[in-house]
């Protein structure tokens, strides 16, 4: 790969390792600090280009992988001061305003819906599955077993 | 009136490994993951945040194609018949250089086409993606 179709090779591969710490760790205490030394650049530097690369701010990078997280442990049917704690949030509070920002419902109604969800799946889980995949997939043997075999 | 495309779907040799590539290797999320029966599963995946169901359909389902069928689809997966789209990113290097970390193995790497960065890859089964950056008229789009 020639230098001028890959500009400052060895830049990204220090941002994409930044990236991959940050993928590792964000349960942990980690700061700007430490996530910029991974990349070994000034924290100024790291906060730009990762911004360019990445189109979002290290910060807002962390919390969006934190909520994600946070709507896995909800879906489990983990409580919500579990899901806050572990996932190392200051407080209820903070929680909940940061996941209605992110995903527009509180933690306990994304739980409420999450669980009915589930057990509604669990129940009738071809009521969930578009009607033409039933058949083409021959789960509906009865649709089926009048059209040939592919 | 049609609104949208709710779901597609990419034949694969295998829907685990496959999971474990769409998830754990390209990032996206799991919509839908159902046991059906004794062994089916309607398995969905999306890029995260992406409004669309992408089915993985294993080509070994015996229901769907008698055996000889599944042994051609297979040989077509296996030999990059087919390519299923093209995926978005803010920096095609950047990606690069993250999904080849990752163990994706790329069939084209990056190159300017025009104003465009643009790379290729496969996956675990041989499918093969486009790979662009997203240009100022894809953000206009999205809004």
């Amino acid at each position: 790969m020639s230098a001028e179709n890959y500009p400052r090779l060895y830049l990204y591969r220090r941002m994409v390792d930044a990236k991959l710490f940050i993928d590792r760790h964000y349960l942990d205490p980690i700061n700007i600090d430490c996530i910029a030394s991974e990349a070994c650049l000034s924290k100024f530097h790291f906060l730009r280009l990762f911004r360019q690369m990445y189109g979002i701010t290290p910060h807002q990078y962390v919390t969006r992988l934190r909520i994600g997280k946070a709507r896995e442990l909800l879906q489990a049917g983990a409580t919500i001061s579990d899901t806050c704690y572990t996932l190392g949030f200051s407080s209820l509070s903070s929680f909940n305003k940061l996941f209605r920002q992110h995903l527009g419902v509180s933690p306990s109604g994304y739980a409420v819906s999450a669980q009915a969800m589930n057990s509604k799946v669990a129940a009738s889980p071809m009521q969930y599955i578009p009607q033409c995949f039933v058949a083409y997939m021959g789960w509906d043997k009865q649709q089926f077993s009048t059209t040939e075999t592919r | 009136m049609i609104t949208k495309l709710s779901h597609t779907s990419f034949f694969v040799l295998d829907v685990h490994s496959a999971k474990d590539f769409y998830v754990n290797k390209l990032g996206f999320e799991v919509k839908m993951n159902v046991p059906v029966g004794n062994d089916g599963l309607w398995l969905t995946v999306a890029p995260k945040g992406q409004d669309i169901e992408i089915t993985l359909i294993p080509v070994n389902n015996e229901l769907m194609f008698k055996k000889d069928t599944s042994e051609k689809l297979a040989e077509l997966i296996k030999a990059m018949a087919f390519g299923f789209g093209v995926f978005e990113c803010v920096d095609v290097f950047a990606t690069y250089e993250e999904l080849k970390t990752k163990g994706v193995e790329f069939i084209k790497a990056p190159t300017k086409i025009g104003e465009k960065p643009e790379a290729m890859f496969k996956d675990d089964s041989g499918n093969f993606f486009g790979l662009c950056q997203a240009s100022s008229h894809s953000e206009s789009k999205k809004q």
